[in-house]
């Protein structure tokens, strides 16, 4: 293995990250406290409680969700989009380092990232709301592995994109309206029984409820299925991963 | 010497089906510069992208210092240096840190005293915390240039060093070059200009829609190739070449004060006695006489036009 190699990937990608460091801390403090205004005042007046837990402590797992997801999907495929749309993905695959490498590299960086930025959503959360959690280390766990699966995912789409439209389509379209109607900001339970079946279609159910489990001790589906998913979605992208290395597709003729 | 780059048979074919490179096989001396002349679409980027492991080969084989290219990738690419054609660098980064990520992306441990040296023959130092998109035309070359030599390469690649460049920075360019020579580096360049080979390689190879149609050193190719012409000049200036000399081919030089013939510097004998003689009793009085050696120019014309081989 080429760990000096991975290191400098890594280390390149976050300079890029601290560059813009004020950016990155704002920008998420100053959303997290819009929700908090818009759904926790606003909304959170006439809901009081969601099973036993108050509205404003309720949305916090989701609001977390809500921007790892988009923050580690959208880092990590402009951290490889933006090589290949410049030019310099040519110093990449000429040098003596492997595919495998080069994701751990961009994925190990985006992810970091998103998580750096899920913490502060939930430093910034505390301020607002009294919270608890309730098992730490499945909080950090499901936290790790959202940020990993997703940039593992941006990774694969930042690969196929062949113009920043079709980057920012995946993220946009399918990934934003997962996670706002996954959950985030209501209980499954909330929802009409037939929509209560159809939602259970969405994918960001589970990590959003195994997630809201760690902080409260309670899950709109098993914690189990949970874990299962996001392990499942983990391997998913391994696997198309491990397709692209395979194949070269879009990055070596 | 020994051979540090070997390439033998390859192919290389695209998925429309064209065919970039037809069977390509050559071998680099260590610490030589071959130039590889050929027009556009000749297939000398391709040629070099697919030894450098960014396209990769439909067939044949490539080994650099005895590594192959694709069962031990990390060992031969770590040999290896490459200046792409195009300036290819991310406008906000500054060039020390891009410098370092390529020493560190070839696997190679921190040596900012290495960094130091690089920057300094290249004249970049002063400008190491500028960031790239900063500086001219010619300093992003060779910031390339910086970072392809970040991790000690003992082959350097050079895809077209010089196109696009003024003829002042050309000779900069052409200097760097020997420099890196002198240091010990095997150059293999590609270029347009065929007094960039003449001037500073060793070998040249032309090359013309994907195959190799020669590789010799530049000085016994010009005067195997090549020839001469020897004009001489006329004291009274005439309109048109005298009949008895017509079977020489002669021609008529600017304004008519001169004769032009042109000879086989290989052929045992040039004709150049009988000539002079037959001009004398043609009645012309000679003024002078000078001779002149055809350019890598006019051979490398003769070769891609297929009139030559």
């Amino acid at each position: 293995m080429n760990w000096t190699g991975i290191l400098s990937i890594y280390r390149y990608e976050m300079t890029r990250f601290f560059r813009t460091l004020l950016q990155s801390f704002v920008s998420p403090v100053l959303s997290t406290s819009l929700y908090f205004v818009v759904f926790g005042a606003a909304i959170g007046s006439r809901i009081e409680e969601v099973d036993g837990v108050d509205y404003g402590a309720f949305i916090v797992p989701g609001l977390i969700m809500l921007s790892v997801m988009t923050q580690s999907t959208t880092n990590a495929s402009f951290g490889i989009y933006f090589p290949k749309f410049i030019g310099t993905i040519y110093e990449l695959l000429s040098a003596p380092i492997n595919f495998l490498e080069i994701v751990i590299g961009y994925v190990g960086a985006a992810a970091t990232k998103a998580l750096f930025i899920g913490l502060v959503i939930l430093g910034t959360s505390s301020l607002f709301v009294d919270l608890h959690i309730a098992h730490p280390l499945a909080m950090i766990l499901f936290l790790v592995l959202t940020c990993l699966s997703f940039a593992l995912m941006g990774f694969i789409i930042g690969i196929w994109a062949g113009n920043f439209e079709q980057l920012q389509l995946v993220p946009l379209l399918i990934v934003t309206p997962l996670v706002f109607l996954g959950g985030s900001f209501y209980s499954i339970s909330m929802l009409p029984p037939i929509w209560q079946k159809i939602t259970l279609f969405n994918p960001v159910v589970y990590l959003i409820s195994g997630f809201r489990w760690s902080f409260f001790g309670q899950s709109d589906v098993p914690v189990a299925i949970s874990l299962a998913a996001i392990f499942g979605f983990t391997l998913l992208c391994l696997g198309v991963i491990w397709w692209i290395f395979r194949t070269g597709w879009r990055i070596r003729s | 010497m020994s051979v540090i780059l070997s390439i033998k048979d390859l192919r290389k074919s695209y998925a429309g089906g064209f065919e970039a490179l037809k069977g390509v096989s050559l071998d680099i001396e260590e610490g030589e510069i071959l130039a590889l002349l050929g027009p556009n679409g000749a297939g000398k980027t391709t040629l070099i992208s697919t030894v450098c492991g960014i396209t990769t080969p439909t067939s044949g084989s490539v080994t650099v210092g005895g590594h192959d290219i694709l069962t031990d990738f990390r060992a031969a690419r770590s040999l290896i240096g490459l200046v792409p054609q195009d300036i290819f660098l991310e406008p906000f980064e500054k060039v020390w840190n891009t410098v370092r990520f390529s020493r560190g992306l070839f696997g190679k441990p921190r040596d900012d005293s290495k960094l130091e040296e690089i920057l300094k023959k290249l004249s970049l130092w002063e400008k190491r915390l500028s960031p790239t998109k900063e500086l001219s035309g010619g300093m992003k070359r060779r910031v390339l240039i910086a970072k392809a030599l970040a991790h000690d390469p003992r082959v350097l690649f050079l895809d077209e060093p010089t196109a696009g460049v003024d003829v002042e920075l050309r000779k900069d360019m052409w200097d760097i070059v020997a420099e890196l020579k002198a240091s010990g580096v095997t150059i293999i360049l590609t270029t347009h200009y065929i007094e960039e080979a003449e001037a500073i390689a060793d070998r040249v190879g032309v090359i013309r829609g994907g195959e190799l149609l020669l590789v010799e050193e530049k000085d016994q190719l010009m005067q195997r190739m090549g020839r001469k012409q020897l004009e001489v000049q006329l004291t009274d200036p005439i309109t048109e070449v005298p009949a008895s000399l017509a079977h020489l081919n002669l021609e008529l030089g600017q304004g008519g004060g001169s004769l032009i013939y042109t000879y086989d510097t290989r052929a045992e004998r040039t004709g150049i006695t009988a000539l002079l003689n037959e001009v004398a009793q043609a009645g012309l009085v000679l003024a002078d006489v000078q001779t002149r050696q055809s350019s890598l120019e006019d051979i490398f014309v003769g070769l891609v036009s297929e009139d030559v081989v």
